[in-house]
């Protein structure tokens, strides 16, 4: 009964908004976005290769060929070796998992805590609404880095910190986006009608009101990964993330940096990986952006 | 207008205020005894004492945190825990690197944004266009210490055309300060020229598209003198209505592209005393940098107050 309901709520909404329920369409209308088609390619290929490293990676990324340390790039090592002998192409493969583990959870973390308070902000508004987002602006109010580098320095060095402190630092982004979202639905009838039907003030929060702004979250999500994946390289590279022997990115630049002279290579793959992970998921949060959006002008 | 410096200026202590809190409570909590670092394992307990004395950490935490305000409060932004420097004096001593940075960032930033943004919003269909979207999308994903990285293996690896690292100042051998200068303020600039042309180009094409542009050239003014002169002051405009968040970018990104290039400025400064565990820097470094960061920003609101009356009743 209830889950008609809600169905009803949205389908009146989405027509209201001028789209239709056959709201598929929008996967054509990505993909027709070239950039947007290569961003998924992208997307996709990397997801393939963290989660088969494994098996596609020639060497261990931990192991060290003694004898072959500080090799160019070849048939046997295709990105070269470093100082101590360990394979580059495998290090960079194993590196996408951090990245892309960093990337995803510290999104989800951070979408989560603000569509939170967000909603609740939004919807209950007075005191509730003032201190949340206060706290949400004072957030703001500092830049990323420095704000994730400050979190380290408190909570210390680590792949979960890393992803706690830029998962913090996006929170208020999504707070803001789905305060906006729940200030502009409390305004219209249907809100009106659920709560005269009986639904609770959660079950209004989370179907009535998050089912409708989906779409920027998602579109800020997607944006995001590359964002926090940027942010958690540079992280790495200051020595502040994930720390060895777990194959970085980030971390690759910084070591890789010392040698630049005598093995150029140790710095230059790692950062085409950042550089095109990055793009791909910007390519793919943009497609999204201009596909969920109609209303928005392109940029 | 005074109404509204005054909220601001409010808001901006209160905020102050409470992040200076937290900075100092939480870096009280962090395991790591200051004592024990500099007076290492072996002195006598008699030792440990009489220094946790002179450094106050023996009084209950609102005493010292009350302390430490009055300090700031007469520039005393604390003291090392190791070297028993203060931090104004290190703060001062690297600052004018910092300045140098960024001031030569953001000007490298705006000559290439703006000419960009303006050209590609005014004819969206032409080869710069196509360019401009093309580097703002590159220059994004772009990892700036990755760029800084090639830079310097071409540039001073491989060419030896610049040095790979050191600082003077310009205003002491200008030849010298601005091969130094020259890297990282391109890295830098670069890094803010990426999606600063992106949002003037969309600035001007709202601009283009507005109907006061359509009267004036019903009117009959000639084109070009309409775009020149509507353009230019609305990609100001533009430009400073995003500066705060630029600003906040370019704090960070000057945090690690020192990093990459060994400059001497406040971010190595603050990466140094992070690693060395050295919280008494780490506390003023943060507080200073949040005292500059936010009243660089208040004074863009307020200049962007001024220009666009409407803010001000918000």
């Amino acid at each position: 009964m209830s889950t008609s309901l809600s169905a009803d709520l949205r389908r009146e909404n989405l027509q209201s908004e001028g789209w239709t329920t056959r709201s598929f369409s929008f996967i054509k209308d990505v993909l027709r976005n070239r950039l947007a088609a290569i961003g998924v390619l992208i997307v996709g290929g990397l997801l393939l290769v963290a989660l088969f490293a494994p098996w596609l990676s020639p060497f261990d990324p931990n192991m060290q060929f003694a004898s072959d340390a500080r090799q160019p790039p070849s048939s046997q090592y295709f990105f070269g070796t470093d100082t101590i002998g360990r394979d580059n192409f495998s290090r960079i493969l194993y590196g996408t998992r951090v990245s892309l583990m960093v990337g995803l959870a510290s999104m989800a973390f951070a979408a989560t805590l603000g569509v939170t308070t967000g909603l609740v902000a939004g919807y209950y508004g007075g005191w509730i609404d003032t201190v949340l987002m206060r706290t949400m602006d004072a957030l703001l109010a500092f830049p990323a880095v420095l704000l994730a580098i400050f979190i380290i320095a408190v909570l210390g060095p680590s792949l979960l910190n890393a992803i706690l402190a830029v998962g913090i630092v996006y929170t208020p982004t999504f707070a803001r986006l789905i305060r906006a979202s729940a200030l502009s639905i409390r305004e219209k009838e249907y809100l009106e009608s659920a709560r005269s039907i009986g639904l609770s003030d959660g079950q209004i929060m989370r179907r009535v009101i998050l089912l409708n702004s989906l779409s920027p979250i998602v579109v800020q999500f997607s944006l995001g990964v590359g964002y926090a994946i940027l942010i958690e390289a540079g992280l790495s590279f200051l020595g502040l993330g994930v720390q060895p022997p777990t194959p970085a990115w980030g971390s690759m630049l910084g070591y890789g940096r010392n040698y630049m002279s005598i093995a150029p290579w140790l710095t230059a793959f790692p950062g085409m990986a950042i550089f095109v992970t990055v793009l791909g998921f910007n390519f793919v949060g943009d497609g999204l952006r201009e596909a969920l959006d109609p209303r928005m002008r392109r940029i | 207008m005074q109404q509204y410096i005054l909220r601001r200026l409010i808001q901006m202590v209160f905020v102050l205020f409470l992040f200076s809190m937290v900075v100092f409570t939480v870096l009280r909590l962090v395991p790591g005894d200051p004592v024990a670092a500099q007076l290492g394992l072996e002195a006598s307990p008699e030792a440990y004492d009489q220094l946790r004395q002179e450094m106050g950490l023996d009084r209950p935490i609102y005493v010292q945190y009350m302390v430490w305000l009055g300090e700031v409060a007469q520039g005393d932004f604390g003291t090392s825990w190791r070297s028993r420097q203060t931090a104004i004096s290190l703060i001062q001593r690297r600052f004018p690197a910092t300045i140098w940075l960024t001031a030569a960032a953001i000007g490298i930033g705006l000559a290439i944004s703006v000419p960009l943004g303006i050209i590609s919003g005014v004819r969206p269909r032409s080869l710069l266009a196509h360019f401009a979207t093309f580097f703002s999308l590159v220059g994004i994903a772009l990892p700036s210490f990755w760029l800084g990285l090639m830079l310097l293996l071409t540039l001073a690896v491989s060419l030896r055309w610049l040095p790979p690292s050191g600082y003077i100042s310009p205003f002491v051998d200008p030849v010298m300060g601005l091969k130094f200068l020259a890297m990282p303020a391109v890295t830098l600039g670069i890094g803010l020229a990426a999606p600063l042309t992106r949002f003037i180009r969309s600035g001007m094409l709202d601009v283009m598209n507005a109907d006061y542009i359509r009267t004036a050239r019903a009117k009959g003014l000639v084109g070009r003198l309409i775009v020149l002169r509507h353009a230019l002051k609305n990609a100001m405009l533009s430009v400073v209505t995003i500066f705060g968040v630029l600003l906040g970018s370019l704090l960070g990104g000057s945090i690690i592209t020192e990093s990459v290039f060994n400059w001497p400025g406040i971010g190595t400064l603050l990466l140094q005393a992070i690693q060395q565990r050295d919280y008494g820097i780490v506390q003023g470094v943060v507080l200073f940098i949040s005292l500059i960061f936010m009243t660089v920003n208040l004074l863009v609101d307020l200049t962007y107050a001024y220009l666009d009356p409407r803010i001000r009743f918000q």
